[in-house]
């Protein structure tokens, strides 16, 4: 893959998608999602929205059904095989290996090291403003330095999707508008697709387009983010949301 | 190294590829559990062999001696238990009430000793002591008004029981002791309480819900004692079942007495642990050092008196005994010990069988530890399958098989394949290994746990498996936690005298079994250097495990 033809995004079509839990109950998705959106995807905790993502990266085995990358089926394939990153809502590093080769694990899961790839390393770490910061260990960085070595690593490894679950939960909210900025600014050079879980809409609402809202299971509705903002998407989505909305917009305005 | 080698190609056979990281932990694990199922089967076999071609005969070996020997064990194991308990319950308490007593600290750690120490040790440290020509003996001949016969038999056992198991009841007991909230010793203190009211409102609850736990412990351990008996149980009167079977085995040999003296044995030891899995007992004894938290404790004069006095006379039973060891060492003649071939070759013998158990007990350890973790990731929310209980609990089994019954049965068996002496460091290395896997297990288990909570989908992700993972992610986690394991499990081999009693010959000796040889020929003070020298090593070892248990990256 050169770098060219890494920086655009791919489109993701589950099709008749069937999982459940050991001892849990069954879970459904069908759901498309266009090459280069940014999409958050939102619902009640325990709704299903990780599992979601889970399956999309290959953590978790379908019962039945297709995941689709690019036109290509990707559900036999192993976590590291998909054409996908994620960041986790925290461990994202190897807290013993420094910034650099954190990040340099994206290049090589062994960490054999070219020149190009070290050069590559200090060029991602200098555009997520970590410059100077490689030989650091993660406990010598803030949580939001730490989740911008992840985005690094998500840039130095190019894949054409990008899943993020609650990746700004633990961050203040000024830290987390910049983060989401960062992303934007990601997307626009390497045009990924990028799946969001989240909790709150303001994150949706800066960064994303499209919406995806999910509970008991399956993608309840979807749409564009300002329609189910605006409170005409789903009314599963506005009872969700209730009464956080009047605190968010009676405080903003 | 670049992306290209990342095909994205739809693979046929999705169920083979998609976690083969996972799918080998859990057959290592098979394979270990596997292992130590031959180990403890083997025994079993031989035993069974046995059984078959003895026929009825066997049973013509019940009779009035194994009664009495039975009899002798659950006793001596009963009074142990009460002589290590019951003043163990008054030192814990005096400790406790005074969280600022003079050397404390030094008193507690003190107290670890024991635990590090191998019980021929102890119990030449004990003769040094109380002998015939030990330190008291004069005094105690003036004291009785006749030559001091020194301590055998029944008291010498008591003794050094005792020695063993009251300072592990003390450190337990406090321990349940600092589990008592602070702010109920401040409410103790602000209503006044006295020792008499505090003990029956605050420490007596804490210790009572220990106590079966702590009593059970010891029974169990004095039950399957064998060192101590044999060294200071004197002749037919005072012996115990598993001295008795390495009697039958080494000189009489008489395997059918053997077969059922392990047979009985087996069944006391079952059935002392299911008595205690009722009571809810942790038979690994396992005793964090407890810090004196800062605590009100009202006392009256009299009281700080008496508690001083017992932990005094607790402090110089516990150090008698190693001061003894240390002082008896010394008079013997190290420079030549030093030299003397027998003492080298033994030693060299014993630091190769100690370096080789605790590798395959780290080995073993590990691979249970894995496979447990991803047989637990695997089926999420359900119940545990079999499988991962038998890796999750299997290992604790080897503590309810005394490791002599295993070489009893190993023993018996190998008999008809060939020279039994033979098999001597196969045997000693394999059966100290696998004595030693609930310890290592204890130790590794908690890191590895956490390090793969926290990467196991990063791993998955960035595509880090087999030895990449374990050399990148795995052992930067494990590195402190194996390497207590290892000094744990290699101090345990080094000072064990079990199976190597019965395999041992002239052509394989470690250093206890030297130790035991020289006793046998009167060579005392022979015998005191070298317990000196495997004692310090033993310390060190334990030492450095507790360090590295300790200490955070």
């Amino acid at each position: 893959m050169t770098k060219a033809d890494a920086a655009h995004g791919a489109g993701i079509t589950l099709e008749k998608l069937r999982f459940a839990y050991p001892g849990g109950s069954e879970m459904a998705f069908d759901l498309t999602i266009s090459p280069s959106d940014i999409v958050a995807v939102m619902g009640p905790s325990g709704s299903g929205k990780s599992t979601l993502l889970s399956l999309i990266a290959g953590f978790e085995t379908p019962t039945s059904g297709r995941i689709m990358i690019d036109g290509k089926d990707v559900s036999g394939l192993t976590p590291h095989r998909r054409p996908v990153s994620m960041v986790f809502q925290e461990n994202n590093l190897f807290a013993h290996l420094t910034v650099a080769q954190n990040v340099g694990l994206g290049r090589s899961p062994a960490l054999k090291l070219t020149e190009e790839d070290r050069a590559a390393i200090s060029d991602a770490l200098a555009r997520t403003g970590l410059a100077g910061k490689e030989d650091r260990l993660p406990r010598a960085l803030s949580g939001g330095e730490r989740q911008r070595v992840a985005l690094a690593r998500v840039l130095i490894r190019k894949r054409p999707v990008l899943l993020m679950d609650e990746p700004f939960a633990s961050l203040g909210p000024a830290l987390r508008d910049e983060m989401l900025d960062l992303i934007r600014a990601l997307h626009a050079e390497q045009q990924m697709t990028v799946l969001m879980a989240t909790h709150d809409p303001r994150d949706a609402e800066r960064l994303c387009r499209t919406m995806i809202f999910v509970e008991e299971g399956q993608v309840a509705a979807s749409g564009t983010t300002a329609a189910f903002i605006a409170g005409d998407a789903s009314e599963a989505f506005n009872r969700y949301i209730g009464a956080r909305r009047e605190i968010n917009y009676s405080t903003t305005n | 190294m670049a992306l290209g080698d990342e095909p994205l190609t739809v693979s046929r056979a999705p169920d083979m590829e998609r976690r083969p990281l996972m799918d080998r932990r859990v057959a290592a694990g098979r394979l270990a559990l596997a292992a130590v199922g031959l180990l403890i089967g083997g025994a079993f076999a031989g035993l069974a062999v046995e059984a078959l071609q003895q026929g009825t005969g066997a049973f013509a070996a019940f009779d009035a001696y194994l009664l009495r020997i039975a009899r002798f064990t659950l006793w001596q194991a009963l009074l142990s238990t009460l002589l290590s308990v019951v003043p163990a319950i008054l030192l814990a308490r005096a400790l406790a009430r005074h969280p600022a007593f003079m050397g404390r600290a030094f008193i507690l750690r003190l107290f670890a000793v024991p635990l590090a120490l191998p019980a021929i040790v102890a119990a030449l440290g004990i003769l040094a002591l109380l002998g015939r020509a030990g330190i008291f003996a004069p005094f105690l001949s003036v004291l009785f008004n006749e030559h001091w016969p020194g301590i055998y038999g029944l008291s010498g056992i008591l003794v050094a029981h005792v020695f063993f198991n009251l300072p592990l009841a003390t450190r337990l007991f406090l321990n349940a002791l600092e589990s008592v909230p602070a702010d109920q010793w401040r409410l103790a203190a602000q209503l006044g309480m006295g020792a008499r009211a505090s003990f029956r409102f605050l420490e007596w609850p804490a210790m009572r819900a220990a106590l079966p736990g702590i009593a059970g412990l010891v029974f169990m351990l004095c039950v399957t004692s064998f060192t101590i008996v044999l060294l200071l149980g004197g002749g037919p009167r005072a012996t115990t079942l598993e001295v008795a079977i390495y009697q039958a085995l080494r000189f009489d040999f008489d395997p059918a007495r053997a077969l059922v003296l392990t047979l009985v044995q087996l069944a006391l030891a079952g059935g002392v642990v299911l008595a205690l899995s009722r009571l809810g007992a942790s038979l690994s004894g396992d005793a964090n050092l407890p810090v004196a938290p800062r605590r009100i404790v009202w006392h009256t004069p009299l009281e700080t008196v008496l508690n001083t006095v017992i932990i005094v006379a607790g402090l110089l039973f516990v150090a008698g005994p190693m001061a003894a060891t240390v002082i008896a060492g010394l008079k013997a003649d190290l420079a030549r010990l030093a030299t003397e071939s027998a003492v080298l070759s033994a030693t060299t013998t014993s630091l190769l069988f100690a370096s080789l158990s605790a590798l395959l007990c780290l080995v073993l350890s590990l691979a249970l530890v894995a496979a447990r973790r991803a047989l637990e990731m695997k089926r999420g929310a359900l119940p545990a399958g079999l499988l991962e209980r038998a890796t999750d609990s299997g290992a604790a089994m080897v503590l309810i098989i005394p490791p002599l019954v295993i070489g009893a049965g190993w023993f018996i068996l190998l008999r008809h394949v060939g020279d039994v002496f033979a098999f001597a460091p196969a045997m000693v290395v394999t059966v100290n290994a696998v004595m030693a896997m609930p310890f290592a297990i204890r130790a590794i288990r908690p890191a590895y746990d956490a390090a793969s909570a926290r990467h196991e989908r990063l791993c998955l992700s960035l595509g880090i498996t087999g030895w990449t993972r374990l050399r990148l992610v795995d052992w930067p986690a494990l590195r402190r936690p194996a390497a207590t394991a290892l000094a744990f499990a290699a101090a345990l081999s080094l000072g064990d005298l079990g199976v190597i009693a019965l395999f041992g010959s002239d052509q394989v000796q470690t250093l206890p079994y030297l130790l035991l040889q020289r006793m046998g020929s009167y060579r005392t003070a022979d015998a005191a250097g070298i317990a000196l020298f495997l004692g310090l090593l033993c310390l060190a070892l334990m030492f450095v495990a507790d360090r590295l248990g300790k200490e955070k990256t």
